[in-house]
């Protein structure tokens, strides 16, 4: 269901890095168009 | 507990934390400056939901943050606190003070070593006289000529939205002396300048005393060839009088004061130094960063503060409050960026290399802001998740049952106090109330842990981070 879906990935300080996210869509066949990990403080 | 011959303390001779409110500076924050230039509404509503200086003083977690008020106090009062404001607040602090805008002007004025700030005579002298004794005298004009700099392209000083001065650039053409930048650096500067001067006088230590001042200002201070060339530490030095000392910055994002610190401590602990001073300034850029979720809200602007803090540390004496250098860990590369690989990096390993558990510590200073900022604009409460997180790792090791987790976070944890500064909460704000307890015998001791968003420079996908223990010295 997800194969070849784009998708943005933005991770979080505090939370889940964005690289981290990529990594498991990625590897569950989707296409990570952009990925980033931001701070909100 | 291990406290064996090995331990290496470094004493805390004082700390002083002071916030500098500047509602008319607000707009020139990052976020307000950006989002008011595309809605001119914005504007409006942001000039309207301004506080007041004494509003800002009986702000509750302010109260907290120069020391009149203990986290664990702040945790039982009535929410909303920007409404439950505290009767009879004090600008003066155990450990702090309140500074309004009309006095940081004079300072700025009074710092600035370029001819960069220009105020409307009259009101300088009615509002803003008092600049320290050793400060410049400042460059007055006409309103009619404060008004011909900003059609010039300086940035309008305003108290209360009426203009009484012009910020200018410290070159033509420059994009690293702009006015916008030399306004962030020069506020920093002076705000840790007013820090150290403060905590010295405190401490009744002549500034002559300190050999070397180190900031953690997270300003990039340089010009073109030199983008954050740096060295703030020295202009501060010589601000406060520090003859001498020289300096040097210390930066890693909100990490900066907690590697500052392991830094300052080993030039003693090596005999480099024998008193060392770690500061830090505000952050400009940040004042309003969530400006909209408060108006949306109907709240009033509640970053309309600047942060700033100074330590001294020197040779450890009995019975006082210190660092334990041999406690001291940075996380590594390998590490990763996860919460759970910070904390294993940050808490467990060098508790564990000191014989220690997570469980032996009897409170975290984390990441300390204030979540009536962060929690209306989705960001969620942070100390709260930090303390979560190393409750987590506690159950995953069975030091705690899973059970217990909010026990664990209600006994070694506190609710966030301080502004969204960076740097600022970043675990040091707590040092002031740590030391308190540690002399009352509440806490044996706590632990500082920093985190530092190295990837929003885009030179690593990176986080960062840094801790050490802070303990009574043995009589």
């Amino acid at each position: 269901m997800l194969e070849g879906k784009k998708v943005i990935a933005i991770g979080e300080r505090d939370g889940v890095p964005g690289p981290v996210i990529a990594e498991c869509l990625g590897g569950a066949g989707l296409e990570v168009v952009f990925q980033v990990t931001e701070c909100f403080v | 507990m291990s406290d064996s011959l090995k331990a290496v303390r470094i004493g805390v001779e004082g700390v002083f934390y002071s916030l500098t409110h500047v509602p008319d500076l607000v707009r020139y924050g990052s976020k307000p400056s950006r989002e008011t230039k595309a809605n001119h509404d914005l504007a409006e509503g942001l000039a309207k939901k301004l506080r007041s200086f004494p509003e800002a003083v009986a702000y509750a977690p302010h109260q907290v943050y120069i020391g009149n008020i203990t986290p664990e106090e702040l945790n039982g009062l009535t929410k909303p606190w920007y409404e439950k404001l505290i009767e009879g607040a004090s600008v003066q602090g155990r450990f702090g003070d309140l500074v309004d805008q009309s006095r940081f002007y004079s300072l700025l004025a009074a710092s600035d070593q370029f001819d960069l700030v220009t105020f409307e005579e009259k009101w300088f002298q009615e509002h803003a006289g008092g600049g320290p004794a050793n400060g410049r005298k400042p460059r007055l004009r006409s309103i009619a000529e404060i008004k011909a700099l900003c059609d010039k392209g300086a940035f309008q000083l305003c108290s209360g939205g009426m203009l009484v001065g012009a910020f200018e650039a410290g070159h033509a053409e420059d994009a690293n002396l702009t006015a916008e930048i030399l306004l962030e650096n020069l506020a920093a500067k002076v705000t840790a300048a007013h820090a150290l001067r403060s905590l010295l006088n405190a401490v009744k230590l002549h500034p002559g005393e300190i050999d070397y001042v180190i900031s953690c200002s997270e300003e990039a201070v340089g010009d073109r060839y030199n983008r954050g060339g740096g060295n703030l530490a020295k202009a501060i030095a010589e601000e406060v009088g520090c003859e001498n000392a020289s300096g040097s910055d210390t930066k890693a994002f909100c990490a900066g004061p907690l590697y500052a610190m392991v830094h300052g401590a080993s030039l003693i602990q090596s005999g480099v130094c024998r008193k060392v001073a770690v500061v830090a300034g505000g952050s400009l850029a940040k004042l309003g960063m969530k400006f909209e979720s408060h108006l949306k809200k109907g709240m009033p602007v509640l970053e309309d503060v600047l942060g700033s803090f100074a330590v001294v540390l020197e040779a450890a004496k009995p019975n006082m409050p210190c660092v334990r250098l041999d406690s001291a860990a940075f996380h590594p590369v390998r590490a990763g960026a996860s919460p759970q690989a910070m904390a294993e990096f940050l808490a467990e390993k060098p508790l564990a290399k000191l014989g220690m558990k997570l469980t032996d510590v009897d409170r975290y200073g984390v990441e300390l802001h204030n979540p009536e900022i962060t929690v209306p604009s989705g960001s969620g409460d942070v100390p709260r998740t930090n303390y979560l997180t190393l409750a987590a790792l506690a159950v995953m090791r069975g030091q705690i049952q899973k059970s217990q987790m909010e026990d664990f976070v209600r006994a070694r944890g506190m609710v966030g106090y301080a502004p969204t500064q960076g740097h600022i909460p970043s675990a040091i704000v707590y040092l002031g109330h740590a030391l308190d307890a540690l002399r009352d015998g509440k806490i044996r001791n706590a632990m500082f842990i920093s985190k530092g968003s190295l990837f929003l420079g885009r030179m690593t996908q990176l986080s960062d981070g840094c801790s050490f223990l802070v303990e009574q010295c043995p009589g």
